[in-house]
């Protein structure tokens, strides 16, 4: 049944149903509603929400709860998601999983509230410090901030690793209907790991990122990045519309891709002959996508150009890639992605 | 006669600290009082960042490595899903009381179900010896060559006094490392501590003065006199809360 939700609403239904146990937030905009509704629904499923005294101290109770084993997580908004990188570097360098949720307002500094995606770059190259990725899901609707919940709580296990769901101030704030029936199965993994008290094992376990031999921790990075490796292979994940016989390629993610999707639907009625690809997974990139025969490529964001680096990596010189963005909290519209179109047709 | 043997929630490695250093002390203390709770098994302790980076691989009890000074949001996190296990944080000064202070404040004012075991050197020791937030006032370091100026460089924190000003801890006391009797001291404080933890679900703040004799660039002997002399002068031990014993 459907049901109409606000997006962060949605997402934190859709955590408490994935069985997180604990939540760690600090209030920020655009991304309170998560703190909100936790506060109210996960005690009553048995779960701990707790407003911690900055996004540092959450971060770092997270790792706590993720390091004895628990599904746990965090939610806040760029300049928050800022001060939770050093923690976020320990949970991907000590192989935790857990569950971060950024609902990007616009930058640098302490920026806008508006919506924007310009925590791109932060979020799929590594924002804190040392090799290490997230897996990055990028929401374009209130149904899929609830899917991809799910998802990022299934991946965060199966590959010991962060997850990071990366969506923006609009998809967060706007209503949609949202049918919690269509959610992923929630999957769950032992945690022979967990520093959750020894009980009848022998050995304690420690959870760790130091490692002062050299070579210990060159291992340690590269039997990591092989998992990452084996991650590049099966996750890539995107959508596609009227891709068959594009000439011109939208490229677009979350917000900025629903916006794009319908400058493309307006494009075709004008007889121009353009398509959109959507990234769902933003890391692992979908360079996969782009491997076709592509003519022109236009990326489309509300930042002023990341997203559309990998797009030039992915197609390597094989097509003409041209950007438009938006970014400050200002946001593309129809006509400006459709003005584009024309003149890369004309 | 009884025989003296290593606790068993110590684990057999040859502990790396100094000659003259308190770590090992306070260690084999926590280790002691794990045996005699019998709580090893149900125990998780969070370590700092500091000389005692590696106590996880000197306690026998499952161990988290937090980052520098965020111990006691670690142990806030795996005793709020586990709140039948006992969680302990163990932290220097520069960790507990610099770059973790908001950390430390808040875990004590929402009176988390933790132990606190807070090792006050007055300097960083494993970055080779600067200025700690609980340097003294005139100490040498390597940034404060010249004597700690307390009009630049601020004055030392007296943790145990700012702790006692919030309403979350249950039990705050001082202790030292220097003698045979502030050892037996200590011992009982962090007995009593892990007591309140498990009975009561109590938060405590233990602090205990210790020397580091490298980087103070003294003798051991010298280094655990000033303990005794300049050290209690400064920060004076003893009882600053005990709720269940009528003292605040």
């Amino acid at each position: 049944m459907k049901k109409l939700m606000k997006g962060n609403e949605a997402l934190a239904a859709a955590a408490i149903h994935a069985g997180v146990k604990c939540f760690f937030g600090y209030p920020i905009t655009p991304q309170t509603e998560v703190a909100a509704y936790m506060a109210k629904h996960l005690p009553e499923h048995d779960g701990v929400f707790l407003q911690a005294e900055s996004e540092i101290s959450a971060i770092n109770m997270v790792y706590g709860a993720a390091g004895a084993g628990f599904r746990a997580m965090t939610s806040s908004s760029s300049p928050g998601i800022s001060l939770k990188q050093e923690g976020i570097s320990y949970i991907a360098g000590s192989d935790l999983p857990c569950v971060i949720v950024n609902v990007m307002r616009a930058g640098p500094g302490l920026g806008g509230i508006q919506a924007s995606q310009s925590d791109y770059f932060q979020a799929v190259k590594g924002g804190g410090h040392g090799d290490y990725r997230l897996i990055v899901l990028a929401p374009s609707s209130v149904q899929e901030m609830a899917e991809m919940t799910v998802t990022a709580f299934n991946y965060a296990d199966k590959w010991r690793m962060p997850v990071m769901i990366l969506a923006d101030g609009m998809v967060g704030q706007m209503m949609e209907p949202v049918d919690m029936e269509l959610l992923p199965e929630v999957e769950h993994y032992d945690k022979p790991w967990a520093a959750c008290g020894k009980g009848k094992r022998e050995e304690h376990n420690i959870i760790n990122s130091l490692y002062l031999t050299p070579q210990e921790l060159e291992d340690m990075n590269e039997k990591r990045w092989l998992k990452y490796e084996q991650i590049s292979k099966e996750l890539p994940d995107w959508e596609e519309y009227m891709t068959d016989d594009a000439d011109i390629i939208v490229t677009a993610y979350g917000i900025a891709a629903r916006i794009a999707k319908a400058a493309v639907k307006k494009a075709r009625e004008e007889g121009i002959k353009a398509g959109l690809i959507r990234p769902k997974t933003l890391w692992p990139f979908p360079s996969a996508a782009f491997e076709r025969d592509i003519k022109k490529v236009l990326c489309v964001e509300l930042s002023r150009g990341q997203m559309v680096e990998d797009v030039r990596l992915a197609l390597n010189g094989r097509a003409e890639v041209e950007f438009y963005g938006r970014c400050g909290g200002m946001c593309v519209d129809e006509e400006e992605i459709l003005e584009n179109l024309r003149r890369l047709a004309g | 006669m009884s025989t003296y043997t290593k606790p068993k929630s110590i684990l057999d490695k040859p502990f790396h600290y100094c000659p003259g250093c308190g770590h090992g002390i306070v260690h084999r203390i926590i280790g002691e009082v794990m045996d005699e709770l019998d709580i090893e098994n149900k125990t998780v302790a969070v370590v700092p960042v500091g000389c005692a980076v590696m106590a996880y691989d000197y306690f026998a009890c499952d161990c988290i490595e937090a980052a520098h000074g965020r111990a006691p949001a670690v142990a806030t996190g795996v005793k709020r899903c586990m709140p039948d296990k006992v969680v302990f944080s163990y932290q220097g000064d520069g960790d507990l009381a610099a770059i973790g202070t908001a950390e430390t404040i808040h875990a004590a004012a929402r009176g988390e179900a933790i132990t606190v075991i807070f090792i006050n050197n007055t300097i960083y020791g494993m970055t080779g010896g600067q200025m700690a937030p609980t340097t003294l006032p005139g100490q040498v370091t390597q940034t404060t060559p010249f004597g700690r100026d307390p009009y630049t460089q601020g004055f030392p924190l007296k943790m145990c006094e700012i702790m006692n000003q919030l309403d979350g801890p249950a039990y705050i006391e001082r202790c030292a490392v220097d003698t045979p009797a502030d050892i037996r001291t200590t011992k009982r404080a962090i007995k009593k501590a892990f007591e309140y933890q498990i009975d009561q679900g109590s938060y405590s703040f233990i602090e205990i003065l210790s020397a580091c004799p490298t980087n103070w660039r003294m003798s051991p002997a010298d280094a655990v006199a000033r303990v005794g002399s300049e050290m209690k002068e400064y920060f004076p031990t003893g009882v600053f809360r005990d709720s269940l014993q009528g003292v605040k």
